[in-house]
């Protein structure tokens, strides 16, 4: 023990740097953080090796929620895995519909009507600001700002609501099918989504209000587990973190898919790479998000919405009733599963947490050989260890709020 | 540099360890021979400027020899371009390098690979199991492994330590077996009828011995 004065006192980043490098004297303790945490968003645990109350070393356990989707897949048609999907990314059931949907659709060699593409746009953008509202709204409250979370909820109620009355469900949408959706949007969604589009604004104006410049808020996240450019490249993260780190790279520009091409958005990066940046980058997405579906509600095509290939595309369930053709098409694509070509793909998209991908091994026929999920959440909790290094226990849930990861998708 | 050229100067570079590329629906794909995938990736990471390791698979041609492939996505975030790299590893000596030292990402993905399909990845800074718990004794998505799971121990460290068994199917699954065109054989084989399975459940074989 030394008396005070001998007691060196340093600035927290100089002691950030020892404690990375390992300087900081005394024993080390072992803390298990979770898997029932209210910080880590469903069941992820974290060992954190803590000297006092800075984290000098952070391991990740992953598994919990493993339910074997891949495998599950192997053993089902294409169609009988898109509700499986709902279940990657719970907070934004549609946008994995959507993916898993233009994925196997690459596979089979075929394009989905302009009106397909225009409402899945809709889709997706609405899933996206539902996946931000929800992380914007948890790292807050996890920080303490309890208030943004009951705010940002009132908004996702209306989403939900409008994937309701799109597809009948709130949650587990299985909104699309291959080649097409599982029923067209009915005439009254566009006058209630525009009506949602005036009201969304409002809030995420309040919000920002009561964040951005909120001095607490700041100081919680400005300067917190700093990601390089270089490093965010290596780790392979995606969405807004890697923009959050200055990289500007949005699948939806990189590579449009659905029509992303023909709509205006911008895409928003940080400068730092900290958790406040990461912030920022989502509340401007919701903003573009805005954006992109007026544009698509302004410019809908009429017209079908299922692509024409009988082989591929369920026919409408009345004409399964009523005609012959359809009813042999109907009753081959279900029983057997579509003959999807032999070959590979990989198709990604630009998901809410990053780029969800899905690489398809397909001998032919009516089940994958092999179908891996990419799934953004597991690639980016890979940053934990190094985000977390030197800083305080404390801002473990900043850190975590900021990666805005779902598990269920982490550990498929 | 478009993607053309950088698959002409891997083929100019590296003349026996990759194949030609493979176009499919408008991706590029070469096969790589085991030994040189680290030297390849890293040649295309500070050459080619594929900065970023997407995605690495494990994928399992049961039957076929050799029976693993690892599957490498590669994206090059300046020239917006897309590659992938396939390995064959023989099922007699699964082991293959690590490529954990150029793209730090494949730590966790080849952990997976390892935990899924059994394949060891050399000079891996920490190879151990990722979705399943340490000390599982399988690799659940071999071909080979059943859908409804095999019976295994929980790790003691559990509070409720015991043991995972097989799932129920109730008849499922209804697709068994891809690249078959016949319906018959994708027919649903062999299952209980509800009744037999309730049969079951109330007069369980153990209650016999007793």
């Amino acid at each position: 023990m030394g008396t005070l004065h001998e007691l060196e006192l340093i600035d927290s980043a100089t002691r950030a740097q020892q404690a990375v490098e390992g300087k900081l004297g005394g024993e080390t303790m072992i803390l298990n953080m979770g898997p029932s945490h209210p910080s880590t968003h469903g069941v992820l645990r974290i060992v954190l090796e803590l000297d006092g109350e800075e984290i000098v070393n952070a391991w990740p356990d992953i598994g919990y929620l493993h339910r074997g989707d891949e495998k599950i897949a192997e053993n089902m048609t294409w169609t009988q895995f898109i509700p499986y999907t709902d279940r990657l990314d719970y907070l934004a059931p549609l946008a994995n519909n959507i993916a898993y949907a233009y994925a196997v659709e690459k596979l089979c060699g075929i394009d989905v009507p302009p009106r397909c593409r225009h409402i899945r746009i809709v889709c997706a953008e609405l899933a996206r600001i539902s996946s931000h509202l929800l992380g914007i709204g948890a790292m807050s409250m996890d920080i303490g700002a309890l208030t943004v979370f009951l705010y940002t909820f009132k908004e996702r109620e209306k989403i939900y609501d409008l994937a309701e009355l799109i597809c009948g469900a709130r949650f587990t949408t299985s909104y699309t099918r291959i080649g097409g959706l599982a029923n067209d949007m009915p005439a009254d969604f566009i006058p209630m989504c525009r009506q949602f589009l005036t009201e969304l604004p409002v809030t995420i104006d309040e919000v920002d209000k009561l964040l951005t410049r909120n001095k607490i808020f700041v100081e919680r996240n400005r300067g917190i587990a700093v990601l390089s450019k270089d490093d965010a490249i290596d780790f392979g993260a995606t969405g807004p973190i890697l923009r959050g780190s200055g990289v500007e790279w949005d699948i939806r520009k990189a590579r449009p898919y659905s029509g992303y091409e023909n709509f205006q958005f911008d895409v928003p990066t940080g400068t730092v790479g900290d958790c406040m940046d990461r912030y920022l980058v989502r509340m401007e997405e919701m903003r573009q998000s805005i954006r992109i579906i007026q544009q698509a509600l302004d410019s809908m095509p009429g017209g079908e919405w299922n692509a024409p290939e009988a082989k591929i595309v369920l026919p409408e369930k009345k004409t399964v009733l009523t005609k012959m053709e359809e009813l042999i098409h109907h009753f081959i694509n279900v029983t057997e599963g579509i003959n999807a070509p032999a070959g590979e793909v990989y198709f990604s998209a630009e998901n809410p947490k990053g780029e969800l991908g899905f690489y398809i091994v397909s001998r032919g026929g009516g089940a994958p050989h092999r179908l891996k999920i990419r799934a953004p959440s597991f690639v980016n909790l890979q940053l934990v260890p190094l985000l977390s290094k030197g800083h305080m226990i404390s801002d473990m849930v900043a850190i975590l709020g900021s990666l805005d990861f779902v598990m269920g998708e982490c550990d498929r | 540099m478009t993607l053309q050229e950088a698959t002409a100067q891997l083929q100019t570079r590296f003349t026996d360890a990759v194949s030609a590329p493979v176009e499919f629906r408008g991706e590029f794909t070469m096969t790589v021979r085991r030994d040189a995938i680290v030297e390849v990736c890293s040649f295309l990471k500070t050459e080619c400027a594929f900065a970023m390791l997407v995605d690495l698979s494990g994928v399992d041609n049961y039957g076929d020899d050799p029976r693993y492939e690892v599957v490498y996505e590669l994206c090059s975030l300046t020239n917006r371009s897309h590659l992938r790299l396939k390995v064959s590893v023989p099922e007699d000596d699964l082991i293959m390098d690590s490529v954990t030292g150029i793209w730090r990402t494949a730590d966790w993905h080849e952990r997976e690979a390892f935990d899924m399909f059994g394949i060891r990845f050399r000079n891996h800074p920490n190879l151990k199991r990722i979705l399943m718990w340490d000390g599982y004794p399988y690799h659940p998505l071999r071909k080979d492994f059943p859908l409804a799971g095999l019976p295994a121990e929980l790790p003691a460290t559990a509070v409720d330590a015991g043991t995972v068994e097989a799932a129920p199917m109730l008849g499922g699954p209804f697709v068994s077996g891809t690249g078959s065109r016949n319906s018959v054989r994708r027919e649903p084989q062999q299952f209980d009828t509800m009744a037999e399975q309730q049969q079951k459940l109330t007069h369980p074989a153990k209650e016999e011995e007793v």
